[in-house]
């Protein structure tokens, strides 16, 4: 076990078992569903056993995700509340990322950044569920128009929902100490103070 | 290479050439609405040669049987009763593929070789390609394929591509006591009609034409109809059918810009690491923490 006792707790046990699933659900959705967008990706469907095995579990992995993911939306949507200092935050991101963080605003548990991210990916969840399920032909056998209308938005959504966690996962490989949250669920000070101070002083009542 | 006549064309979901160096004749059917009168006997041959045969149905008070196309049934006549002129008339149309030469469905099918065209027009089904998403479905203009609940495969109208591969016309031509149905090259097709239209026209039929829409390029299964102005009185031709825009969007520039966009992010990403390197916790802080520890 790597574990200081001065490190900070920031993510429990359910929380981090709740990502992960929604993360594997993701990561199994892309796959299967990029080899139905563009002929390119079709070999992925090999992955899941070929064509027809990819399109019978799609859409059952996608209602675990659904599940999944409105349950981490309920955990989290009070730490992603926007903020004045988020906005200010989002309007110098670009100095964020020339890697010049140190004149950042103060940040919460969450930046705006990352807030701004999770209620992306909610709005994306909500379009791709309806569309998803409207087009779910084992089921449903809907109007044609509706069907056409809900192809587009769900491939579109899906599209932006994994550029949107292509660069949620890079900020995480691009932050050193970030990604052992989400494996064990603790941070170091050293990480917290520079990256999230105003968290940083709730926790250790420190400034 | 295929049989000659059964080159191909175009696949689904593939974004290379298909083999196009051999030429062949254009093939079509036409289907003379006006000479039909209803016997059914082109939905037996189809059963027959394709060795195909529907679950009886019950009678919902009209001469459509089966009701509608299903996997089981690739092509049905449809019985429509208008009045024209104070005059009643019994339109019947022969519905099945229009074997499209721009088809949505294989614009649509996201599996490899599941959909062909072949260079002669014929569009088909290669079920053991076939994947069961129902895309097709909604590619079609003129709500034709079907997903069988049995297998989960979509299928429709062939053509009789087997037929026509070894010089046979399909079976439904074969079968019709009328000459309503015929087959032949496309251009020979479009001349038949024409005669076939002149012929209506002096018999009070100002408005008989041919049902050829351009808006998928053209079918190589055309009606001849008594009031091609009205295609919609055939229980609901469409009138100026097209692939619909949305799925152009889904399945035409949607994908490669998409897919550069991901490419992009990813890539990016990667030289966002490789130029400004990882973003590490300052050893200004670290030593701060260290020293407060220590006092």
């Amino acid at each position: 076990m790597i574990r200081n006792p001065k490190d900070l707790q920031r993510y429990t046990a359910p929380e981090r078992a709740n990502h992960w699933v929604v993360g594997i659900c993701f990561i199994l959705l892309a796959l299967s569903g990029l080899a139905f967008f563009h002929p390119a990706f079709f070999p992925l469907a090999q992955l899941f056993g070929g064509g027809t095995w990819a399109r019978i579990l799609h859409p059952y992995v996608g209602v675990i995700m659904a599940l999944s993911f409105v349950r981490m939306f309920f955990r989290f949507r009070e730490l992603n509340r926007m903020t004045p200092a988020d906005r200010e935050w989002l309007s110098r991101v670009g100095e964020m990322v020339d890697g010049n963080d140190h004149n950042m605003p103060v940040q919460g548990k969450y930046n705006g950044g990352q807030k701004l991210l999770f209620w992306a990916l909610v709005v994306c969840m909500a379009l791709l569920v309806i569309s998803g399920i409207v087009t779910w032909r084992a089921w449903l056998n809907l109007p044609v128009v509706v069907v056409r209308f809900g192809a587009v938005i769900h491939a579109a959504t899906a599209a932006v929902m994994i550029g949107l966690i292509m660069v949620h996962i890079y900020a995480a490989i691009w932050v050193k100490g970030t990604i052992r949250a989400m494996w064990y669920g603790t941070v170091t000070r050293g990480w917290a103070k520079q990256h999230h101070r105003a968290w940083y002083r709730q926790m250790t009542g420190k400034s | 290479m295929a049989l000659q006549s059964l080159d191909i064309a175009r696949r689904s979901a593939t974004t290379t050439d298909s083999p196009s160096v051999r030429q062949t004749t254009e093939v079509a059917k036409l289907i003379d609405v006006t000479t039909c009168i209803g016997c059914k006997a082109c939905q037996a041959a189809c059963m027959e040669w394709n060795d195909i045969r529907d679950e009886v149905g019950s009678n919902s008070g009209i001469y459509d049987n089966p009701r509608d196309l299903s996997a089981e049934s690739w092509t049905v006549m449809r019985y429509s009763e208008v009045e024209e002129a104070g005059k009643l008339e019994w339109l019947i149309r022969k519905d099945g593929c229009m074997h499209c030469a721009d088809p949505g469905c294989l614009k649509a099918c996201p599996a490899p070789g599941a959909i062909v065209q072949y260079a002669n027009g014929i569009v088909d089904f290669h079920e053991e390609n076939c994947i069961g998403c129902g895309y097709c479905i909604t590619g079609c203009p003129f709500n034709v394929p079907r997903i069988s609940k049995k297998d989960n495969k979509a299928y429709k109208c062939t053509l009789c591509s087997d037929r026509v591969a070894v010089g046979q016309e399909p079976a439904c031509i074969k079968a019709c006591p009328t000459g309503a149905l015929q087959f032949g090259s496309k251009q020979q097709m479009k001349d038949y009609a024409e005669e076939r239209i002149v012929d209506l026209k002096e018999r009070g039929f100002k408005d008989a034409g041919l049902y050829d829409p351009q808006g998928v390029g053209g079918t190589h299964v055309m009606y001849v109809l008594h009031h091609a102005d009205r295609p919609q009185l055939y229980n609901n031709l469409p009138e100026n059918p097209s692939i619909s825009p949305m799925v152009a969007l889904w399945k035409g520039v949607a994908k490669p810009l998409a897919t550069l966009a991901l490419a992009g992010i990813a890539f990016s990403s990667l030289f966002h690491y490789v130029i400004k390197g990882p973003n590490e916790v300052s050893k200004e802080l670290e030593d701060e923490l260290e020293e407060e520890d220590a006092s």
